[in-house]
């Protein structure tokens, strides 16, 4: 039987010889990921076992990776006792993959489950992040639960009841223009199919300009694909996914090489021609509202964020800095730059970038999510504009429900801060 | 029969039910008090208690969409509310299925502030107009999980039977 790549990973982990969209099966978890919710993850894992005659151990704590990102550091006192309750878990069920507020491992969880090899092709990954769709990047089957499906995951070692996902094949052909990246692809196919688009579906990323992308792009892709409201988001892996997992990753072990098989059964097919796209700006207040820039160019903003789990990467942060080396942020608006990762930071200063872009007026931040959901740093004023990097922009998002807020690439981004106002780089 | 407290529209995000700077209060006890925080009428509504157990929220398409935080299924459930909605997203309605939020899928439902509802088996009938829509019901699975009290309550008989076959 002919299978797309998701039906082949959820079928090896659950046993089967095969799987075919509609199933519903039991996987087994490769790797169970979550951040500071993790305080209510153990919360709702402790009261699992209450009344039961057996004690409260994680499956495998070798399999569980508990990164802090989202208030770092701790913002509150309450976010704080939070972080301290995970931590003393995390001491007493022995769970080795954790990364603390720390500058020599520490940073945003879709960065360090890649940066430290803990995906690889072929794996099942829950996270209680909807954006562990990121994770597909690297040929797994990786989606976003809630806290109570977590402690099952904990109890357990599987997820229950899960539906095999219909997928959607996406085709991008051709190459990208300059100041055209990753995050325009994506933003263009979010609003070509909406954000409801894919609900309960997987996306497999096919075609000439994806086989032609770094692994960072393809993280990319895969963050987003949640914003059409899919499952999973993944991408066939190849020598480049090897390559990175093993220069970059330093993995040593026998990798998974499996791809979709030629007579896979596609729900629909969706194009894109890359030659042609420009780059694109997601306006107010869903993600799928997409224009191209040159439709909203002109749009005075006020605060630009460069960074997040979506673009927070050292050629993200390359980018930016090509545009702003030796030039200024408009006095207009204000730039805060928050790399992905401690290790991105450590990069980008040893090249100079985060130099460039300190000398351009932008303020470079810790690495964290706090600024991109609104609850840590960078909150907008009453009415304000945001030009971000980031993967929302529903109301309230930056913490105040007054305000708007734009996505677009590190190009757009690093463009606009010279001139204060939505621009389009390939006028700069 | 129970009244419509509010109808929203379609793409309600979790930041728009659970906006993210309340994200550091978790425990399902106390999220309720943020219940659409930024609808500050809403929210005022709830928390005086204005609506009673079983009344209906609707809202259109992709209702849930966004995060996955689970505080945006259980800060409804502290009040007794059913969420009817055209389509839900997936995340959303497993945090609602997992927590014992009841959840009603109706593609074509109308209605309007104030209108009673009626569920009547795989109909649910808007008195106040009298139109009646399908109901689309959950899948099996989630509905064992929902009819055992939740994902606790039903991995906690999945460990005890794990047990007893040892």
């Amino acid at each position: 039987m002919s299978m797309t790549l998701s039906e082949k990973i959820l079928a090896k982990a659950s046993g089967l010889a095969s799987a075919k969209a509609g199933d519903v099966v039991e996987p087994k978890v490769d790797l169970a990921m979550s951040h500071e919710n993790a305080a209510l993850v153990l919360h709702q894992f402790k009261t699992i076992y209450e009344g039961l005659d057996i004690p409260a151990r994680v499956w495998d704590p070798s399999r569980i990776a508990i990164i802090f990102d989202h208030r770092i550091p701790a913002e509150s006192s309450k976010t704080a006792t939070n972080q301290k309750r995970v931590r003393d878990f995390v001491a007493d069920q022995g769970i080795t993959k954790f990364h603390d507020i720390r500058g020599d491992q520490g940073g945003i969880c879709h960065q360090i489950l890649p940066e430290h090899g803990y995906v690889r092709p072929g794996y099942v990954v829950v996270g209680t992040d909807s954006h562990t769709t990121t994770h597909g990047a690297l040929g797994s089957f990786a989606f976003g639960i809630g806290a109570t499906e977590m402690a099952s995951v904990w109890a357990l070692g599987c997820a229950l009841n899960i539906e095999v996902p219909k997928t959607i094949k996406v085709v991008v052909d051709g190459t990208l223009s300059p100041f055209v990246s990753a995050k325009d692809v994506i933003l263009r196919l979010i609003g070509l199919i909406k954000a409801d688009g894919a609900n309960y579906r997987a996306l497999e990323f096919h075609g000439s300009t994806i086989r032609g992308m770094s692994t960072s792009s393809r993280l990319v892709l895969c963050n987003m694909a949640v914003e059409a409201g899919a499952t999973v988001g993944i991408v066939p892996p190849d020598a480049e996914t090897a390559r990175y997992l093993r220069e970059e990753a330093k993995v040593t072990d026998p990798l998974w090489t499996e791809t979709p098989d030629e007579g896979a059964e596609y729900e629909r097919v969706v194009t894109i021609d890359a030659n042609s796209l420009a780059p694109q700006v997601s306006c107010p207040h869903t993600v799928d509202n997409v224009k191209p820039v040159t439709e909203i160019a002109g749009k005075p903003v006020d605060q630009i964020v460069i960074g997040s789990c979506t673009n927070g990467r050292l050629d993200d942060l390359a980018a930016a800095a090509r545009v702003l080396k030796t030039k200024k942020v408009s006095q207009r608006t204000r730039m805060l730059v928050f790399p992905a990762s401690w290790k991105i930071y450590k990069e980008a200063m040893e090249r100079g970038y985060l130099k460039d872009l300190m000398e351009a007026g932008a303020v470079v931040m810790n690495p964290g999510c706090g600024c991109c959901l609104g609850v840590h740093q960078g909150a907008l004023g009453d009415g304000e504009v945001a030009l971000s990097t980031t993967n929302r922009n529903f109301k309230g998002r930056m913490g105040n429900p007054t305000a708007e807020v734009f996505l677009c690439s590190p190009e757009v981004a690093a463009a606009s801060a010279l001139r204060g106002v939505i621009t389009d780089p390939r006028e700069i | 029969m129970a009244k419509v407290i509010h109808v929203l529209g379609d793409d309600i995000s979790t930041d728009h039910i659970y906006p993210g700077r309340f994200m550091a209060t978790v425990l399902p006890v106390e999220t309720p008090q943020f219940c659409f925080a930024d609808m500050t009428e809403l929210n005022a509504d709830l928390k005086a208690k204005k609506f009673p157990a079983g009344s209906f929220l609707v809202g259109g398409s992709n209702f849930g969409c966004g995060s996955s935080r689970e505080q945006a299924a259980s800060t409804i459930n502290g009040y007794g509310i059913i969420v009817v909605a055209r389509s839900f997203a997936r995340i959303f309605l497993q945090n609602a299925v997992n927590l014992g939020l009841p959840l009603v899928i109706c593609p074509r439902i109308e209605a309007s502030d104030g209108d009673e509802l009626t569920l009547k088996g795989d109909v649910l009938v808007n008195e106040t107009t009298g139109k009646s829509f399908e109901i689309v019901p959950l899948p099996k699975l989630r509905q064992a999980i929902m009819d055992s009290g939740g994902l606790i309550a039903y991995t906690r008989d999945r460990l005890k039977s794990q047990l007893a076959s040892k």
